[in-house]
Formats: C-alpha cells, sequence, structure tokens
C-alpha cells in the first residue's frame, strides 16, 4: 500500500463516490433479455420439437395480442398508474368490428373504416378512464376497472345474444396470410413496438408519460400541465386495447365479449417480468417487449417439453413471481443505498 | 412559446431601481398569519441572505416570490414595476426562478429534458423531441455556469452537488424570458451537499452575482454570513432587520432570529448541573467492524453523552446502526452493561434497552399520518397493551404524561404526528424509547436536523435531563459545535476507525479547530 498524503486520499474518496453517469441502456436493464436469452435455451436444449423454425413461428404469432396490449399498458405503467381496462375495451372493439365489417348479422360492409372505428371506440372508452382521474381524481385502478366494466356492457348490448361471424376478406386474412413466415397481424403487433418506443423516445407525450411515473409534482413545479397527457396517455393506451379485439376478432372470426379475457393481468405481468415496474418510471415499450417474449416462450416450452397441462398455469405463475423478485431485488438494494 | 422567447421586452425602468421589492406583503392560513407585513430589497448583483427560525415565515415568503402563494395584500414590484404573480411561470416570465429545498428533478429523465422542462422551446416541435436542439440548449445553459457535466447523463447517475449545478442550469433559463438580470432564489441549497461541495457552491453563487440577483436561504448562519452581502432577518412573518454581512456574527443573527438573548452555547451550561461520579462503562464495545468501519472501540458510562465526529464517509453513521442491529457487522464484541448486546437485529436491541432516533425523521423516526399516540407507543407495545390487545385508556394515560413530561405542543394525543412542528415530533420520536422505561442507551443520528434554534435548545435540554437520569448516548451531532457543547467526550473516527479521543468536560471545552485538525 502507498502512501498517499490527506489531501489525496481525499480526493480518492471523492472520485470514488461519483457513480458513472449512465446513458440509456444499463447493465441493470440485461437482466430480462438474458433471461429470455436463457429460458430460451433451455427448451430448446430439451425439446427437438422447440427448436424448429415453425414452432419459433408460432410462439411469435401467439405473442402478437399480448404484444399490442402490453404497448398500451406500458405508457399507462411508466407514469406509475394502473390500467385494468383491457378486458372491457377488447370485448368492445371486437364486437364492434365484427358489426362494422362483413358480417352475419347485418349488412354492414365497411372494411377498414370498421378497423378504424373500433379502434377509436378503444381510444374513446381509455380516454374516459383518464378524464375520470384528473377530473373526478378517482385513482387509476378503480377508474379503469369501471371503464373494463362499461366496456363488457356495451359489447354486450351490441351482442345481443347473437354471435356477429366476420366474413369479411380482409380482416380474416390478417390472422391468415403470412408475410416471410409471419402472420399479418405479428407484424401489426412489431409495428406497434415501433411505434410505441418512438412516441417513448421522441415525442413529448412519451418523455412526459416517464416523467410523471419518476416525480410528478417537478413537472407542476416547472410549469407543466400534467393532466392533459394523462388523459393522452390512456386515450393511446385505449386505442391499442381496441385495436388488441381487432385482432382478437380477426383470429376468431367471430366477434365475442370476451375477447379480451384475462389480457389485463396478462400484459402487467408481462411489462412488469420485462422491467416496467408498477411504480412509474422504469423500464418502457423495449423492456415490455422482451417480457411478452418471455411469458410466451414460456407458455409455449412448457407444451413443447411435456408438462401436463393440468400443472402449467400454476408454474407458469410461479416463474412470473420469480422473475419479477429477481427483478426487483436490485431496485430495493439501490434505493436503501441512496437514502 | 417560442416567439415569446425570441422577442424579448426592452428595459423600461431606470437601473437604479432595486431588482425585486417587496411592500407590506400579508398571507394568513386558517389560524395562522405566516406573513405579516414583510418588507424586503433585493438589489441588483447582490446575494442576499434571509434568516429566519421554522415559522418565521420564510417559505411562504419564497412562494409568494414565485407565484405558488398569492398574498391576501402587499405589493410585488419587479425592476420599478408592480407585478401580479399568479403561477411559477408568470414569475419566470418577470426573471424570477427558484431552487427548490428538496432537489427538484426529474430522476429518470436526462440532465438536458431537466434543465428544459415546460420550456423545450425549439427543443420540442409539434411534441416530438429534437435531442440534438434539446442537447444544445441545455449545453448553453450548462456552460453559463461553467459545468462539466454530461446533458444526456440519467439525472439519478448524478452526485447531489451536480444535481444542484443541474437546477441552477434550469432556473437559468428563465434568463431566455426576460432581458433583465434574473433574481435566483436558492432555498436550503446546502442541506443535501458536503462540505467541499458546499464550497462549489458558493464559487457558484459568487459567480452569479456577477449577472444576477441572489437570495440565499440556509439555516445554518454561517454559511450565509459566509456568502451573502446582506442579511435580512425574518421573525414571526415580520422584517425585524437587515445587517450587511461583513460586520454581522452569527450570534448577532441568533439574537435577532428568536428576538431574546439566545446564545449559540447555551446548552454548554446544562452540563455542569451533571453529578460527576466514577462510574463503570455501561458500554463497551471492542474491535467492532463491519462495511465501512474498522476495529472501533468505545466506551460509554451512564450519564455520559460521547459524540462522535468525522467528515462524510467516515463511517460514524455505520456504526451508530450496527449498535442498534441495523448494519451487519463482521466481528467485535458489544457489551451493554455486562451482558453481550446481540447485534444481529433491531428487535434483540430494542430488547436490551437500547433505542436508536434516526436521522430521516419523516422517513425513518415516524409514521407521519399515524397519531403521536401511536407514534409514542409503536416500538415498546407492551406499554399500551395486555397480551395481544391495546388498552385506550393505558395507552392515553401514559402517553398524556409524556405529552406532559417533554412539553410537546400539540393540541390531543389523536393529532397525526405530521401536523406537528419539527421539534415536537422529534420530542415524541425520544419519548418512543422513554415510554417503557427501560432505555439504558441511546443512539442519537443527528438528532437536532432540520430544526429551529427554539426546537433545538429544547432537545438538548431534554436530552441532558436524560443524561442526567442515567441513560448512557452516542452523538452523531449536526456540527461541530453542537457536538463540543453536547458531549463529555468526543470520540474522532477517520476512514472508518476511532482515531482519537477528546475529553469535554463543562469549562474545558476542545474547539472545533482541534476536532478538524484530527479529524483529516
Amino acid at each position: 500500500m502507498t502512501v498517499t498524503s490527506p489531501a489525496d486520499a481525499d480526493l480518492e474518496v471523492v472520485h470514488a463516490r461519483r457513480p458513472r453517469p449512465r446513458r440509456g441502456v444499463s447493465l441493470r436493464d440485461a437482466g430480462p433479455p438474458v433471461a429470455l436469452v436463457v429460458v430460451f435455451g433451455v427448451f430448446a436444449a430439451l425439446s427437438p420439437g422447440f427448436r424448429t423454425l415453425s414452432n419459433v413461428q408460432n410462439v411469435l404469432d401467439a405473442a402478437a395480442v399480448l404484444t399490442v396490449v402490453t404497448c398500451g399498458i406500458t405508457f399507462v405503467l411508466m407514469m406509475g398508474s394502473i390500467d385494468l381496462s383491457a378486458p372491457g375495451i377488447m370485448g368492445a372493439s371486437a364486437i364492434a368490428v365484427a358489426l362494422l365489417v362483413a358480417n352475419n348479422r347485418n349488412d354492414n360492409d365497411f372494411g377498414l373504416l370498421g378497423v378504424v372505428v373500433a379502434v377509436l371506440l378503444g381510444a374513446g372508452l381509455g380516454c374516459l378512464s383518464g378524464l375520470a382521474l384528473v377530473t373526478l381524481k378517482v385513482p387509476s385502478f378503480m377508474t379503469t376497472l369501471g371503464i373494463s366494466a362499461v366496456g363488457l356492457g356495451v359489447a354486450t348490448l351490441m351482442f345481443a345474444g347473437v354471435q356477429p361471424n366476420v366474413s369479411d376478406r380482409m380482416l380474416e386474412g390478417l390472422a391468415v396470410e403470412r408475410f416471410l413466415g409471419l402472420a399479418h397481424l405479428t407484424w401489426i403487433a412489431f409495428a406497434c413496438v415501433l411505434v410505441g418506443w418512438l412516441v417513448q423516445r421522441y415525442s413529448r407525450l412519451g418523455r412526459y408519460a416517464f416523467a410523471i411515473g419518476g416525480a410528478e409534482e417537478v413537472l407542476a413545479l416547472s410549469g407543466v400541465r400534467v393532466a392533459p397527457y394523462k388523459v393522452a396517455v390512456f386515450t393511446m393506451a385505449g386505442a391499442f386495447y381496441g385495436l388488441a379485439g381487432v385482432m382478437v376478432t380477426s383470429q376468431l372470426g367471430a366477434g365475442l365479449v370476451q375477447a379480451g379475457k384475462g389480457y389485463d393481468f396478462s400484459a402487467i405481468a408481462a411489462a412488469v417480468v420485462g422491467g416496467t415496474l408498477l411504480i412509474g418510471g422504469r423500464g418502457g415499450i423495449l423492456h415490455s417487449a422482451v417480457g411478452v417474449l418471455l411469458v410466451t416462450v414460456l407458455t409455449n416450452g412448457l407444451v413443447q417439453i411435456g408438462v401436463s397441462p393440468y400443472w402449467q398455469g400454476g408454474v407458469q405463475g410461479l416463474i412470473v413471481v420469480a422473475a419479477v423478485a429477481a427483478a426487483v431485488i436490485p431496485q430495493r438494494r439501490r434505493n436503501q443505498v441512496t437514502k | 412559446m417560442t416567439t415569446n422567447l425570441s422577442r424579448r421586452p426592452e428595459p423600461r425602468v431606470p437601473a437604479s431601481a432595486p431588482a425585486l421589492e417587496v411592500r407590506g406583503l400579508v398571507k394568513h392560513y386558517p389560524g395562522v398569519k405566516a406573513l405579516d407585513g414583510v418588507d424586503l430589497v433585493v438589489r441588483r448583483n447582490e446575494v442576499l441572505g434571509l434568516a429566519g427560525e421554522n415559522g418565521a415565515g420564510k417559505s411562504t415568503l419564497l412562494k409568494a416570490l414565485v407565484g405558488l402563494v398569492r398574498p391576501d395584500a402587499g405589493e410585488i414590484w419587479v425592476r420599478g414595476e408592480k407585478v401580479r404573480l399568479g403561477s411559477i411561470t408568470d414569475a419566470a416570465n418577470h426573471g424570477i426562478g427558484m431552487v427548490f429545498q428538496e432537489q427538484s428533478l426529474v430522476p429518470n429523465l436526462t440532465a438536458a429534458e431537466n434543465i428544459v422542462l415546460g420550456s423545450e422551446g425549439p427543443g420540442v416541435r409539434h411534441g416530438i423531441y429534437r435531442w440534438n436542439t434539446l442537447r444544445r440548449l441545455a449545453q448553453e445553459q450548462l456552460d453559463k455556469i461553467g459545468s462539466h457535466i454530461d446533458p444526456l447523463a440519467r439525472t439519478d447517475s448524478l452526485t447531489f452537488a451536480d444535481r444542484q449545478m443541474v437546477e441552477i442550469a434550469k432556473v437559468l433559463r428563465i434568463e431566455e424570458r426576460t432581458s433583465h438580470p434574473p433574481v435566483i432564489i436558492l432555498d436550503e441549497p446546502t442541506s443535501v451537499l458536503e462540505s467541499k461541495e458546499i464550497e462549489t457552491l458558493f464559487t457558484q453563487v459568487r459567480r452569479l452575482r456577477e449577472f444576477a440577483s441572489v437570495v440565499f436561504v440556509s439555516h445554518r448562519l454561517d454559511e450565509v454570513l459566509d456568502v451573502c452581502d446582506r442579511v435580512a432577518v425574518l421573525r414571526g412573518g415580520r422584517s425585524v432587520g437587515e445587517v450587511p454581512a461583513a460586520e454581522a456574527a452569527p450570534a448577532e443573527l441568533h439574537r435577532m432570529m428568536i428576538g431574546s438573548t439566545g446564545s449559540d452555547d447555551h446548552y454548554h451550561g446544562a452540563a455542569a448541573e451533571r453529578r460527576d461520579e466514577p462510574r463503570r462503562p455501561r458500554l463497551v464495545v471492542r474491535g467492532l467492524s463491519g462495511r465501512s468501519f474498522r476495529d472501533v472501540d468505545l466506551d460509554v458510562h451512564a450519564g455520559e453523552i460521547v459524540g462522535i465526529v468525522g467528515v462524510h464517509g467516515s463511517g460514524r453513521e455505520d456504526v451508530c446502526r450496527a449498535l442498534f442491529g441495523a448494519e451487519p457487522t463482521t466481528a467485535g464484541d458489544v457489551v451493554l452493561d455486562g451482558e453481550k448486546l446481540d447485534l444481529s437485529g433491531t428487535r434483540a436491541a430494542c430488547a436490551a434497552g437500547v433505542g436508536y432516533v434516526p436521522a430521516e425523521r419523516k422517513t425513518e423516526g415516524m409514521v407521519g399520518p399515524m397519531s403521536v399516540a401511536d407514534n409514542m407507543t409503536l416500538t415498546k407495545q407492551k406499554s399500551r397493551c395486555t397480551g395481544p390487545v391495546v388498552r385506550p385508556g393505558k395507552q392515553a394515560k401514559l402517553v398524556d404524561g409524556w405529552i406532559e413530561r417533554l412539553s410537546i405542543r400539540t393540541p390531543d394525543r389523536g393529532t397525526a404526528i405530521q401536523r406537528l412542528s419539527g421539534g415536537n415530533q422529534q420530542k415524541v420520536v425520544l419519548a418512543r424509547w422513554l415510554v417503557a422505561g427501560d432505555v439504558r442507551l441511546l443512539l442519537l443520528d443527528h438528532p437536532t436536523r432540520g430544526l429551529d434554534v427554539g426546537a433545538r435548545s429544547e432537545v438538548y435540554r431534554l436530552l441532558r435531563e436524560l443524561a442526567n437520569q442515567g441513560v448512557a448516548m452516542v452523538l452523531l451531532a449536526d456540527s461541530l459545535e453542537e457536538a463540543i457543547g453536547m458531549s463529555d467526550r468526543i470520540v474522532v473516527m477517520s476512514d472508518g476507525r476511532a482515531t482519537t479521543e477528546v475529553a469535554a468536560p463543562t469549562g474545558d471545552k476542545p474547539t472545533p479547530l482541534d476536532l478538524v485538525k484530527e479529524m483529516v
């Protein structure tokens, strides 16, 4: 050990304490992608069926709807809010699109316009969640739960006891026709991730959603009106759910009230597994997309290696909890240090 | 917004007008007169210190100056022009900006985004970010204060000192809105900084004076006198006078702040009353080692207050927490009254009669929305329970007794503790260890942090009383003066080791300089 003068030693202390400024991606974010690779590798080693190209295509196709829902929910989670409205909004838009394109219930044949209207319906319902949040000051947990019920109600009214079967070529084709081996719906999901990433990175809406999750008071003290951005985020999320509802209708060939059942919690789980934590201000679209893949690979892989279907739900739940715990532990330690 | 930025108003008033003037400002809150006719003048290119106890009206005044509080009466003049400040944006348009006490940056955004937040100007077009422009705008601001921070670094990866520079760079954005020299308000800017960082900040403040007026607020009067040109004193919502900093002494300012002849060293005197008899040590620590400290030896007698002093990184906070079982240790023996003390967790320490007053009162010391009574009986549940059942009558009697004994000013025992003043909160936190009557050792981590002069002296008196009743105490003081005044003996820690011990009996106290020599 060399002798240093007190002044030098002091400088070293100051230097050592100073954390290196972090820009963009850091090692801390590497957990979920590494987990994805590891899980993928394990299943590939265990099951010859899993490592085929067609199965990889299956995995990606199976992830499409969840990816779109998760794109929407990610922005809400980034703000530190929560969104349980996906099932209701998806149900409403699924029935709406089924009744607007060529179907067995009425003479409508609006084609793409019908899809757009269904997405706008989703955006409108999402907007209601946001407005209830900022004007009535009802926590997002409750407003979105309520809007989900409203969405299911609207869907049930439109459903009216007779299932609308879709005969529109374009809509049916989205799920069936393939480009480069992947269904068109899967490409739509990729596009959603890209759009989401651009919004998150380059739009004021995305950056402010991130900032609201980080420190909402600071925005107010900086003269920013937060409420419009919150409403906009819920509206955008609603549009994503609306699109997801359309995608489910395309896959089923019929409009179902229950089109979005379970997607709220699956999407939240996928986002959190990917590193978009519920406390807000963390993660992002790419994190969430990795989370979706992780969850989907897990589901597919358990089938491929022959785990009994009776076991799958429970095993998957355990793995999700373990993944979240792994994602959160470094977080907690860090907070304790900064205190 | 862009057009506003480029069209700068022409100055219309004579250069001799003060940068900012406050006349007879009044603000009532229910039951309280926060401001009772405050007058204040901020001149051009000066650093004005603002001193006053907690509750003197400082924060209300500052908030009024940046449009966060609407005064009930009185006028605010900016450069000879009467203004009405309805929002923080209004204030910015008049060239007034504030660096808030709680650091007010969004931690997960880049420094650049924080600097331009809310006034991105050309950095955002039609809601779309232009990162290069944004970066350039931020760089211009950082250049103004000569800072070398990477504008694209995430804010939570910066040191507190760097974050403060980002805040100053951010507040200087108001220069874009007006052609006049800005008025920058710094509210308690030093509270999160180390002494070395404080020096850097002061250099920065002196630089700001070249082109701006600065209002500097701090609890630390030595700092105020060090960096300011003039100090204005508030008391009870009124201006009670101002002094040129060069001629004033801390004691004089104190007198103006508390309105009587309270002095810095009033807590020295009480020590004289203490009985002084030979005792065997109550706490014996030998070779205690942990993550940030090594081979620490420490003796504390019953009724003795031992101060531990050291610079940041000396490990003294960790030693304190380790003795309470809140920080892991790797080696060492701790004996309390002849029995080995179990350091495996805080429960064991509590059971052994060790109490701990954490530095972060609001987050670690108390449960804000819970009542005074529940906070006081939080740890020693047995004191209010029979078996698992809470006995409200038992609790009430006990708590009321302590409220009276410690003269805790609270409407009643059911009041949420967060509604009390800092000093009274701290008394409740202390009482938590006293209610069971079994406390033998108190570990005090900055027990007077954030308290005003009056509340401090009450805490000092209380600690001294407890010591006289035989409680042993380890004190990490807020300042060297406090450590010297309160302690009977002072242990100096440096680089994780207890290097020196200095006796500090009443009448023969070491000077701060004596200690500083040992600390470096």
